[in-house]
């Protein structure tokens, strides 16, 4: 713990501080859109938070963490759209719209999701890895536009958003401040995974799997619960992301979704505890921007992020901190 | 069984096509140890070149030419100013990096060509069906896509095999520093092998977009059946992507069309069609996890 106070948790606490700061000011202004961009930006965060403890801490580069991010979306929307229509989900159950009781059902819904997909991809490594995750990501994508049941290809609107007891999820700051705990929570728990006997070995394997199997740690158990949280984390952000916009498509699922959850690690800083908050703030706050300056912005984006990956990367945190991760 | 012949052939057609894309990212992989996402941005730029000219021209064989040399010329401009400092990265910088080089080319061929499909026209010498043996009436641009896969696969085999050029790379893929230290240009035989790879993506666009439409985005789902490919054959393995892309394109092809009849002898039809179906988009995806579990490197991969 002796690094508590040290340069990198400085950014860090600004980091998430300028976010909040960032919805409180714009909502003392009365930007309700502002408000909304920020909450955003702390949805993405949460996925990549989920991601970074995948990639950052664990080495995997997984390139279908969407699958994850979709299915919590659609466990909340399916919900929540049985609710509305009274329609019977499972014997005489008929959803629920409390996201008290959506956000488990998603995380044990993504958590499942993660676990057959990496059981599977974790027997292969290195650029294996990276396409069956990609490739799975893309089996779960092709299902839900070929079900007709959940909207199939249009997608599944559900007009009300889901509640919070005492709280009015639809007053955009309430639906902030909601999102910003959990991300807060999902920080304190990375930070707490990491610092852990389980953390440590978990870095240790991917350093260097042979050792850590020669100082008596599984790679492949401890690899497979770092990816199944990763995927639960990821899956609860999905399922309040399908709330902030009352509607999940397939296109939460698509490969262009795990490309961009990868890109708020990596814009921020792989393996960095703040890495994704930063990354997906930077990324929202482009979107933005360059969506203003013209409407091929993701072209500007993709030089943007060339030139950060070729000459800069450590991320920004790496940036500013000034100090080597240890590879 | 002429209606499962046609889709044999279908399969067997898509299958070719599959193949001239995997064989590129296998290739990359191989030599150079690159993942290249924006393989299907070159099999994108392809396409469009091949449109563009054939519709300034009229000639179409003057368009699927302009294919294969805008592609190999976008692969080698990318290859020098990007990917080369990519080789000695890992493989996340590699991802991220040919993820942004995809948006680039997506939003570039938008801002270039617009949003709407462009459409190629085949010259009348390809178009129409030819009866084969047994009666069935089958496209001609189909088969000829066929021979194009087989033809390419036979060239790329006596190329690896039979010359100068294919001696290096087989070298280059075993040692590097070996090859180099003994006088070969390294960092042009990349290039080559990357321009290479690109023409063959290049040359499968025209060819589909010969079929369906040429549009930004195109190449994407390409792209990910091209890994599927790779990820069953075996990387690095030019026989396993042979393999592997005629395993994928049987498959999605036969399963599509016999899948919900298959099904219907169980169930009512309408729920057949619908479980057919979303069965049949899935099955690729199977095939490859059941690869996975039985030879996690590959049916001819040879390290995992």
């Amino acid at each position: 713990m002796r690094q508590v106070f040290d340069r990198e948790a400085l950014i860090n606490l600004a980091i998430f501080a300028a976010l909040v700061v960032t919805a409180v000011v714009a909502h003392v202004a009365g930007q309700g859109f502002t408000v909304t961009l920020a909450t955003k930006a702390a949805i993405f965060a949460l996925a990549g938070v989920g991601l970074n403890l995948a990639l950052g801490y664990g080495g995997m580069i997984s390139f279908g963490h969407a699958a994850f991010f979709g299915i919590g979306g659609y466990v909340a929307g399916i919900l929540a759209s049985h609710a509305a229509s009274g329609a019977p989900l499972v014997a005489s159950f008929a959803g629920t719209t409390s996201m008290l009781a959506i956000w488990p059902v998603a995380m044990i819904a993504s958590g499942i999701a993660a676990l057959l997909i990496g059981a599977l991809s974790l027997r292969t490594s290195g650029v294996y890895f990276i396409m069956v995750t990609l490739a799975f990501a893309q089996m779960i994508f092709y299902f839900a536009i070929s079900w007709p049941r959940y909207g199939g290809e249009d997608g599944l609107s559900f007009y009300v958003r889901n509640t919070f007891p005492g709280l009015n999820t639809f007053a955009p700051i309430q639906y902030f401040a909601i999102c910003a705990t959990l991300l807060a929570l999902a920080l304190i728990l990375t930070a707490i995974i990491t610092q852990s006997r389980y953390g440590l070995a978990l870095q240790a394997v991917r350093q260097n799997s042979q050792r850590s199997t020669a100082a008596g740690i599984r790679p492949y158990a401890i690899r497979l619960t770092a990816f199944v949280l990763s995927g639960m984390i990821t899956g609860l952000a999905g399922a309040l992301y399908a709330d902030l916009n009352r509607f999940v498509s397939p296109s939460m699922l698509s490969w262009h979704m795990s490309g961009e959850i990868m890109v708020f690690v990596i814009l921020g800083g792989v393996g960095r505890l703040c890495g994704p908050v930063a990354g997906a703030a930077i990324f929202i706050l482009l979107e933005h921007l360059l969506g203003g300056v013209s409407e091929h912005w993701q072209a500007l984006l993709g030089l943007m992020l060339l030139v950060i990956v070729l000459f800069a990367p450590g991320g920004l945190i790496g940036m500013l901190s000034g100090r080597k991760r240890h590879a | 069984m002429l209606l499962v012949a046609e889709q044999a052939l279908n399969g067997l057609q898509y299958g070719m096509m599959l193949f001239l894309m995997a064989a590129g990212l296998t290739l990359v992989f191989g030599v150079m140890g690159l993942i290249n996402l924006a393989h299907g941005s070159l099999y994108m730029v392809g396409a469009f070149a091949c449109a563009w000219i054939a519709a300034a021209t009229g000639w179409f064989w003057l368009g699927l030419l302009a294919s294969l040399i805008a592609a190999a010329a976008a692969g080698a401009l990318i290859e020098i100013l990007v990917i080369r400092r990519l080789y000695s990265r890992d493989h996340l910088d590699q991802v991220l990096a040919t993820f942004a080089l995809i948006l680039v080319f997506s939003e570039g061929t938008r801002w270039l060509f617009g949003s709407f499909p462009l459409y190629l026209s085949l010259p009348p010498a390809l178009t129409g069906a030819v009866t084969l043996p047994g009666g069935l009436q089958y496209p001609l641009f189909r088969l000829v896509i066929i021979l194009v896969g087989g033809a390419v696969a036979v060239g790329l085999w006596l190329m690896i095999t039979r010359t100068r050029l294919g001696i290096r790379i087989r070298a280059g893929e075993a040692d590097r520093e070996m090859i180099a230290a003994l006088g070969v240009d390294i960092s042009r035989l990349y290039t080559i092998v990357f321009a290479l790879g690109a023409a063959l993506a290049g040359l499968a666009g025209a060819l589909v977009g010969s079929i369906q439409s040429v549009q930004v985005g195109m190449g994407e789902p390409v792209l990910i059946l091209a890994f599927v490919t790779v990820v069953i054959g075996g990387i690095g393995s030019i026989k396993g992507a042979l393999i592997g892309a005629l395993l994928v394109g049987m498959t999605d092809t036969l399963g599509k069309a016999l899948l919900p009849g298959v099904l219907a002898r169980f169930m009512d039809a309408s729920s057949a069609n619908t479980i057919g179906a979303s069965l049949a988009s899935m099955l690729i995806y199977i095939l490859m996890a059941v690869v996975l579990i039985l030879r996690p490197q590959g049916l001819f991969g040879a390290r995992a």
